[in-house]
């Protein structure tokens, strides 16, 4: 049915531009876990959890408190920043000192108590949450139907992600911070507070994936196993561009998005593993990932 | 609420347990199916609260006899569903296993008790393959299953004017069946199969896979796969304006507890085939009334079918005084069933329970009159239509 | 791997002079319980407890002797569960070659993806093994000989040698207690033999080994065949014992599920691989009626172990009595 030369160019570009959707939340999610990564050295199992969580957050505050997507925007990134805070202040921070494996344990443990606690409570098969009236509709492209709520979330992940790398590259707060991880006890004799700076940082990334979740709640369905799958392939995409790089996990979160689209069109059945045949050959041709420094 | 009726049901059960009666028959019935996971919502605990209601509705302590419902939480895996069910088997002496959805998970179960002293009453899994060939002398398969979900959707579409398909198919096994059965019924009542796309199982993003399905020109889409897929695939469907341009979505495998969870806003106009609607005569309001103040939320078909299994089940018990499995459910099929829920049916020979099908359409949220005024009744499917005949099942217990 | 490196402080030193008397004990202790747990037990529920046990055993080979993490090793308890139940079931085999057969394919599968992912370390080691065991999952999922979600059902559990009918569960019982001991024993062998010291040395410090003449990366591919073999025969008996093999099997949570049974029990001892898959077997078994409870007491677990005692349960006493277990 659909070979290479029977698509038609038109139906080939809206099938890039969805795949740049999902590649949309492929981007916010792994800079969250890169920066994590990259600032704390802790592989934050928990961050699947966490976005699924920015979507319940998202629908509680709209149906207990009639809070709109709009403020949920904000509020909800804050609100599960917070929880990481305090997760972080009481378990994670204990964890620094050993091999990454206690924080993957750690934070996978976090994750189930999470998605059983939401399962307890609200059931497995999913909670409606409608998409915000001034998004809704869409605009016809010509070659498709491109729904505004889409157009946004893509404006949305590329204003957030262009906005964090700067803020970690190029000013000096992200001068700090990435000072701290490199000689924390030099850092911290220049006066600044480092566990501080840390335990926000961690707050931040778990902030994006929260923020990720509210995005999602409209399109996806608000259900306790969202990120369960989601964070496997969020890994191998932080993966691929290399642990702990800003500008790779953004760049690889939106290309695998682009390829794993085109996927879709030519071998839909294999459109769940080829990021990991990409994850595997990466790692076997460059051993740190595409934007990774070797250690 | 939930746990106050599970009090004073079990409270109920431990008084008949301590009425002494003379010539007790003890039965225990273990329900198993998922608690936790993707079918909790449509089988899990309400199950069991159906299971308990239908002891009670039997009047077992009146007539001499002591029921245990217990129960277990399969997680949608094969091999914790054996597991549990040789214990229960073995060691607890369980005489029936009631529900169990997963197909893989009740074709596991199947196999145990096509050799053991136990009835299996299936309700919550879809594969027709119980009663076809891995049919067993003692497991009777109630509510629904794939062939007939097909069956139902793929003709009664035709007959409104669906002629042309595109499918929308998860890429395993089960998906593969459906999508093969529903294009078989298709084409016999005189539609075309335009195409499908393949999704990987389970899929988050299905815009990509829809477009294709728009593209085709299709009038039904159908979504040959199950749980969250088809949630998901319904709600982006709505959101990328296909069922508005004009194509219509047809679930081959969807609940109403899943239309609940949509919202009608989204799920306006899908088309699918239930054997039970909460709404359809006054007993099956008054029993989905009494079952909502238990539960908390209507009847899927699936607890209703668990509650008729079992009612049926305790009636051939009663009939031949016995918990013999060979003798139990072979009475089972030998009675016709009547209960308020399906009203009046038979068990065939090959264990398949027949009643009729309804194919329903999923009201406009200004159609519906209040919560759970899900569905209009588009067609009733008649019982001898409705399911697969027996001799293409290929059941080795009726060659 | 500190806590690795902190169990190991404590030496062997009996290196060629056979069992401490201490394992001598435990293992007789181990027989005596497999041969009394069946009759106050629930065999069918001991069998399992026993086959998770060698399937951690054998992941706790590579992780706590060479510290290498796989977040893959679902793929050779899936495969070989896999193979021996289509061989047992359409090729009609004896259970005995089938679960030879079973547990080749996942040696074979083992040497293929540990020849590709020994040359990285750490995470990227654990990453490499879950991209190859995700793509076994895709293969089991697509091949037409695994059934796909519904699994291979009904295998038979056949004639032992072609004499010896393993209908009962308790013949066959004896035979899931003499492959796991075997296995026990065979690792025990492994970790205590020259090799193992080897791996050790390599673990506390690889370019001290890499400098002593050692080809320190066929040490590692031959103890990740090693364990994918073992695994697979984990799987294999797994696929008898229940008649079934499924894409639970090879899912990554099993992968998970692994790992988290060989924290609990203590990773780098022996013995603590079997304590962790007997409570983690035993909590997933009697919790099975309280639903999502499972997963919120299975995340508390992981926190708990990962925050109080990282040595494990076996990893706390061994250091408690001073003595390596």
């Amino acid at each position: 049915m659909f070979e290479l030369l029977g698509i038609p160019p038109q139906a080939l570009f809206g099938q890039l531009l969805l795949g740049l959707i999902n590649g949309s939340f492929y981007a916010i999610l792994s800079l969250g876990l890169a920066i994590i990564f990259g600032l704390l050295n802790i592989i934050n199992f928990a961050h699947g959890a966490q976005y699924m969580l920015g979507a319940f957050v998202a629908w509680m505050l709209l149906n207990y408190l009639g809070v709109s997507y709009w403020w949920a925007l904000l509020l909800a990134p804050i609100i599960v920043g917070i929880t990481g805070v305090i997760l972080e202040r009481l378990l994670v921070s204990r964890l620094y000192h050993l091999d990454h494996l206690y924080g993957l344990l750690l934070t996978f443990g976090l994750a189930l108590i999470m998605q059983g606690v939401l399962r307890n409570q609200y059931g497995i098969s999913g909670l409606p949450y409608t998409i915000p009236t001034q998004l809704a509709g869409g605009q016809n492209l010509g070659f498709m139907f491109l729904p505004n709520y889409r157009g946004w979330v893509v404006a949305a992940s590329l204003v957030v992600c262009f906005a964090t790398w700067f803020v970690i590259e190029k000013t000096r707060l992200g001068a700090y911070l990435r000072a701290a991880t490199e000689n924390p006890t030099l850092v911290s004799a220049f006066g600044i507070n480092v566990p501080r700076m840390i335990t926000l940082t961690y707050g931040f990334g778990v902030a994006l994936a929260g923020f990720a979740g509210v995005l999602a709640a409209p399109i996806y369905s608000v259900n306790p196993n969202m990120g369960a799958d989601l964070i496997i392939v969020v890994f191998a995409v932080v993966v691929i561009g290399g642990m702990g790089s800003i500008l790779g996990s953004i760049i690889t979160g939106f290309g695998l998005g682009l390829i794993e689209g085109l996927t879709k069109v030519f071998y839909p059945e294999g459109s769940s593993v080829v990021i990991f045949v990409i994850m595997a050959i990466v790692l076997l041709i460059k051993p740190a990932g595409l934007f990774g420094r070797t250690a | 609420m939930r746990n106050t009726g599970f009090l004073l049901a079990s409270l109920a059960a431990s008084l008949m347990a301590t009425s002494a009666l003379a010539q007790d028959i003890s039965v225990k019935i273990g329900v198993l199916n998922d608690r936790s996971g993707i079918y909790a919502d449509l089988a899990g605990e309400g199950s069991v609260v159906a299971a308990r209601m239908a002891v009670e509705d039997f009047g077992a302590e009146a007539k001499g006899m002591k029921v245990e419902i217990v129960s277990a939480d399969h997680q949608n895996k094969p091999d914790v569903a054996s597991t549990i069910t040789r214990q229960w088997l073995d060691q607890d002496g369980v005489n029936a296993v009631v529900d169990v959805p997963t197909s893989s998970a009740a074709l596991a179960v199947n196999e145990i008790i096509k050799g053991a002293n136990a009835a299996f009453i299936n309700s919550g899994a879809g594969t027709a393959d119980l009663t076809g060939v891995a049919c067993s002398p003692h497991t009777v398969h109630w509510t629904y299953d794939t062939w007939a979900l097909a069956n139902g959707t793929g003709s009664a579409m035709v007959k409104q004017g669906g002629d042309t398909w595109f499918f929308l198919t998860a890429d395993y096994a089960f998906g593969h069946a459906l999508e093969r059965d529903t294009t078989a019924v298709v084409e016999k009542a005189g539609g075309k199969v335009l195409g499908h796309v393949r999704h990987p199982f389970p899929g988050t993003d299905f815009s990509s896979f829809l477009l294709q399905a728009q593209s085709s020109g299709a009038k039904v889409i159908g979504l040959a796969n199950a749980g969250g897929d088809t949630v998901n695939a319904i709600k982006q469907a709505s959101e990328f304006g296909i069922t508005q341009a004009g194509q219509t979505l047809a679930g081959l495998l969807i609940f109403a507890n899943d239309i609940h969870a949509l919202g009608l806003q989204t799920a306006q106009g899908l088309v699918l085939t239930e054997s039970f609607y909460w709404d359809m005569n006054d007993s099956t309001r008054e029993w989905s009334a009494r079952f909502e103040k238990i539960d908390g939320d209507k009847p899927s078909m699936v607890q209703a079918g668990v509650y008729a299994g079992v009612l049926h089940y305790l009636k051939a018990i009663e009939a031949t005084k016995t918990t013999n499995a060979d003798e139990v459910v072979a009475k089972m099929k030998e009675m016709p069933t009547d209960d308020p829920l399906f009203g009046k049916g038979v068990i065939r020979a090959d264990g398949r329970k027949i009643h009729d099908m309804y194919l329903f359409r999923v009201k406009s949220p200004e159609q519906s009159k209040g919560p759970w005024d899900y569905y209009e009744t588009l067609e009733t499917i008649p019982a001898a239509e409705a399911f697969r005949p027996m001799a293409d099942g290929n059941c080795p217990l009726v060659k | 791997m500190t806590a690795a490196v902190e169990t190991s402080g404590i030496k062997v030193r009996q290196v060629s002079g056979g069992m401490p008397r201490l394992h001598i004990a435990i293992f007789i202790a181990l027989l005596a319980a497999g041969a009394v747990a069946p009759f106050l037990l629930y065999p069918v529920f001991v069998m399992k407890v026993m086959c998770f046990a060698l399937f951690a055993c054998a992941f706790n080979l590579l992780l706590g002797y060479t510290g290498l993490l796989s977040f893959g090793h679902a793929a050779f308890f899936g495969i070989a569960s896999y193979v021996c139940a289509h061989t047992a079931k359409v090729w009609g085999l004896t259970p005995e070659l089938a679960i030879l057969l079973g547990t080749a394919a996942a040696a074979v599968l083992g040497l293929l993806i540990g020849a590709l992912s020994i040359r990285r370390q750490g995470i990227y080691f654990a990453m490499v093994t879950l991209a190859f065991a995700q793509m076994v999952f895709f293969f089991s999922l697509q091949a037409p000989f695994t059934g796909g979600e519904d699994g291979i059902q009904a295998v038979p559990r056949g004639n032992l040698f072609g004499l010896i009918s393993l209908k009962s569960d308790f013949t066959l019982y004896w035979l899931v207690l003499a492959i796991t001991l075997g296995g026990l024993l065979a690792i025990y062998r492994i970790i205590h033999s020259p090799f193992g010291q080897v791996l050790k040395a390599i673990r506390e410090n690889e370019p001290r080994a890499i400098s002593l003449g050692y080809r320190v990366n066929r040490y590692k591919l031959a103890t990740f065949v090693l364990s994918a073999a073992l695994a697979g025969l984990a799987g294999s008996t797994k696929a008898i014992v229940f008649q079934l093999a499924s894409l639970t099997d090879v899912h990554w949570s099993m992968s998970g599920e692994v790992v988290l049974m060989t924290l609990i029990g203590g990773m780098g001892t022996v013995f603590g691989p079997l304590v962790g898959a007997t409570v983690i077997v035993t909590m997933q078994n009697y919790l099975a009626t309280f639903g999502a409870w499972v997963t919120i007491i299975q995340g508390v677990t992981f926190v708990v172990c990962v925050m109080l005692f990282r040595e494990g349960i076996v990893g706390v006493i061994s250091k408690w009595i001073k003595k390596p277990l």
